[in-house]
């Protein structure tokens, strides 16, 4: 489809200024997309709302990477806060972001706006919104080709003809003509990503691609940011609050709960071993086809604490099922069990979907509850001392 | 339809059909309804010949793409869109034929509730007020009267009265709104909820509590619903009975399960197809669409559908299908429905046409 050529430009190009050399920059064997220890702030009236808590995670080269949570989860504010996209004011961040052999965070405004779009672009959720809605969508593809890419008007615009194809958008020719307004839901969000993908990014972030679209156009959609990923072997990260979304799509799956990463495998693993009850929560909490009509859902109660006094210890327990008193008192470091790559942060972590807890029965005394699971998980805090007195029956 | 989903009866229809069995039992009926706007010297064909009747104490789906006229129906139902030609007849009264004074006095038992939930609540409001404003309208009780019921209503719906009471809603989630705005729909003690694609601004987690609610909320107040949605997961999960609208027109109406067992429409096939299983196993479905909703400025001939249908045959350009019976509750409008299995020929004896059901899958 499109190739890169002159991507990156020449000497005397646009793009060629001081840019950034990304090609094979740091270590083969290390991933596209390092975030380290990623903590996000924002100072508000209120106090200090801590959105982004001590993330870590990486993307290989052509792999997808899902990131699952709730509304006010923070994977929002982590997916721009790894763009470097959040305002200065009032924002703290700390950590790390190493892209392509860079730390994105040590980067100028200057430095960042030549990696934007052209080797790290974004989909945002509102296609409408997010396009410029007094200009011809033609234009608005051919921006970035004419900034970081040394093409003149109507080489770019025979680009952006033959990326609005690749992107499924009939008739192109006449199409980069038109205004968003024009265009249906779908066919701006196949514009957006037409954006996304004009410099050929070596990483697009998806910050909840599909929402707000119809199913049927939702399909579509993930099946052509997945082809075109094929094609040109971009790492993508799909931001959604859906598992369904990212089931047959991701290769490794976050999941986000309160500003921090609560369970992290690959996709397989996180479906068929759960570990953390709220990723559970959540895959309970979509409605199936196979089951009968009327089938009540398992929806999680409660809601996300709030960010600003966040509760002590797990962050999920308020609305646990299996929450006991070691939850409310320490935090529960992410760790692993088993396999390497897949880590969660539980105290009493679910075996074969079941939580040990509730495993113990009705009629078990919290001693034996907090004494066998605590053996089980072998990290001594020291915080949570003693048999767990007030065990509420799951 | 009565709520017994404990008997495990053998899936026959014939419960889709008479859900109860009682004379009357037609709360909402639609005959014919057409919905036009004029575009300049064009018209939109939004909603065309489309007819259905939802009985007392059940929930009615009614499914399909953006722009296939299904919200347009629903605000037809309350007359807030009026139609174009076609009746609704509520109780045995025909809204468009009632003054407006009339109609408002309706209206009260007929409510709706929107999909975004954030803007259809009065920001400047506080939720007491939002909520205690259809008594206030109607001038239903004494001022403490009032207040108590707001109290009770905020609770059914799991916001705490008191807590909440005097705030706004900028400072409510989308969920919490959406409680909200359900409190106030039943304020007028209505018996028909309209929902608007209520859960489709929500998370999944949420969208399970509000859909919870809804059927908690449905018993408690003996509550018949029409629920307008896109995601055939969500509205089979809450619906007896589904109507698949596609470009204006209703292509299939079934009991839910039937639906999803024995889907006769290609599109409905579609539609089924496009849902993402939470599945890391199953792989992405094969028979999702392609291509867009055609204009209803100029909806194609004969079936609407055969523009985007794998199965599409001449006679499909030709000829517009009518919608028929195919098995006892289950009507189709298609030349050849999907034949899933026996369940369609066993009891084709509905249908006024001799239906021809060709597996045309295998041909194409």
């Amino acid at each position: 489809m499109i190739g890169r050529k002159g991507r990156r430009g020449g000497p005397g190009g646009k793009g060629g200024k001081g840019s950034l050399e990304f090609k094979d920059v740091g270590e083969p064997s290390e991933p596209l997309l390092v975030v380290e220890d990623l903590h996000t702030s924002f100072r508000t009236g209120r106090g200090t709302v801590r959105a982004v808590d001590g993330v870590s995670l990486s993307v290989s080269r052509g792999k997808t990477l899902g990131i699952v949570g709730e509304s006010g989860s923070g994977k929002t504010v982590l997916s721009r806060s790894i763009m470097g996209l959040l305002p200065p004011r009032d924002v703290i961040r700390s950590g790390t972001v190493r892209f392509g052999g860079h730390d994105l965070t040590a980067m100028s405004p200057d430095e960042l706006r030549k990696v934007w779009g052209a080797e790290l672009s974004m989909i945002f959720q509102d296609p409408m919104t997010a396009l410029n809605p007094v200009k011809r969508i033609g234009r608005q593809i051919t921006e970035s080709l004419r900034l970081h890419v040394d093409m003149d008007r109507k080489e770019a615009d025979a680009t952006a003809i033959e990326l609005l194809r690749s992107v499924g958008i009939p008739s192109p020719e006449e199409r980069i003509r038109w205004y968003p307004f024009q265009l249906s839901g779908g066919m701006r969000q196949r514009v957006m990503i037409a954006i996304a993908l004009a410099c050929a990014p070596r990483l697009v972030m998806a910050d909840e691609p599909t929402t707000g679209l119809d199913v049927t156009v939702q399909a579509q959609i993930l099946d052509l940011l997945a082809d075109l990923q094929r094609e040109r072997h971009m790492a993508v990260i799909l931001v959604t609050h859906d598992l369904g979304v990212v089931a047959n799509r991701a290769d490794e799956i976050v999941v986000m709960y309160a500003g921090r990463v609560v369970e992290r495998a690959p996709t397989r693993t996180l479906f068929h071993d759960t570990r953390m009850p709220y990723t559970q929560a959540l895959m309970d909490s979509i409605p199936r086809l196979a089951d009968p009509s009327g089938t009540r859902l398992h929806a999680i109660a409660g809601r996300p604490p709030d960010l600003v006094h966040p509760p002590t210890g797990c962050r999920f327990a308020p609305r646990c099922p299996y929450v006991q008193d070691k939850c409310r008192q320490s935090d529960p470091p992410l760790r692993t069990a088993g396999s390497p790559d897949h880590l969660f942060a539980c105290w009493f972590p679910l075996v074969n979907g079941v939580s040990p807890v509730s495993a113990a029965g009705d009629g078990a005394t919290a001693g034996t509850v907090a004494n066998g699971t605590a053996t089980g998980t072998g990290t001594g805090t020291g915080t949570a001392t003693g048999p767990t007195a007030g065990v509420t029956a799951p | 339809m009565t709520p017994a989903p404990e008997t495990n009866d053998p899936p026959t229809a014939s419960g889709v059909l008479e859900p109860t069995g009682r004379e009357g039992d037609i709360v909402l009926s639609v005959d014919h309804l057409v919905v036009e706007f004029r575009s300049g010297r064009q018209t939109v064909h939004a909603v065309s010949e489309v007819s259905f009747a939802v009985r007392t104490g059940e929930t009615l789906g009614l499914v399909g793409e953006s722009g296939c006229g299904k919200s347009t129906t629903g605000r037809a139902l309350v007359q807030v869109q009026p139609p174009t030609s076609g009746h609704v007849t509520y109780k045995g009264q025909v809204l468009d034929s009632l003054s407006s004074r009339e109609l408002r006095r309706v209206r009260t038992k007929i409510q709706m509730i929107f999909q975004d939930p954030i803007s259809s609540l009065n920001p400047r409001r506080r939720v007491k007020d939002i909520v205690a404003e259809p008594l206030n309208i109607w001038g239903r009780g004494t001022k403490q009267e009032r207040a108590a019921k707001v109290r009770d209503m905020l609770e059914a719906v799991g916001i705490d009265p008191e807590a909440a009471g005097d705030r706004r809603p900028q400072e409510f989630s989308g969920g919490q709104c959406q409680r909200i705005s359900i409190a106030r729909a039943l304020m007028a003690e209505p018996d028909l909820l309209i929902c608007d694609e209520p859960v489709s601004a929500l998370d999944v987690s949420v969208q399970a509590q509000i859909l919870n609610l809804l059927a908690d909320l449905k018993e408690r107040f003996g509550l018949t619903m029409v629920f307008i949605a896109h995601d055939l997961a969500v509205v089979k999960n809450v619906s007896d009975r589904v109507a698949v609208m596609y470009l204006g027109k209703l292509v299939e109406v079934a009991g839910s399960d039937d639906l999803y067992r024995s889907a006769a429409h290609p599109y409905t096939e579609a539609l089924l197809a496009s849902i993402p299983e939470p599945d890391p196993d199953q792989k992405a479905n094969q028979k999702a669409l392609t291509g867009e909703l055609p204009s209803p400025l100029n909806p194609p001939s004969g079936c609407r559908f055969r523009t985007r249908c794998p199965y599409a045959q001449p006679l499909c350009a030709e000829q517009e299908p009518p919608l028929r019976d195919i098995a006892p509750g289950h009507q189709v409008a298609c030349h050849f429905p999907l034949v899933p299995g026996p369940t369609t020929t066993d009891d084709s004896a509905g249908g006024s046409e001799p239906a021809p059901p060709v597996p045309t899958a295998a041909g194409v």
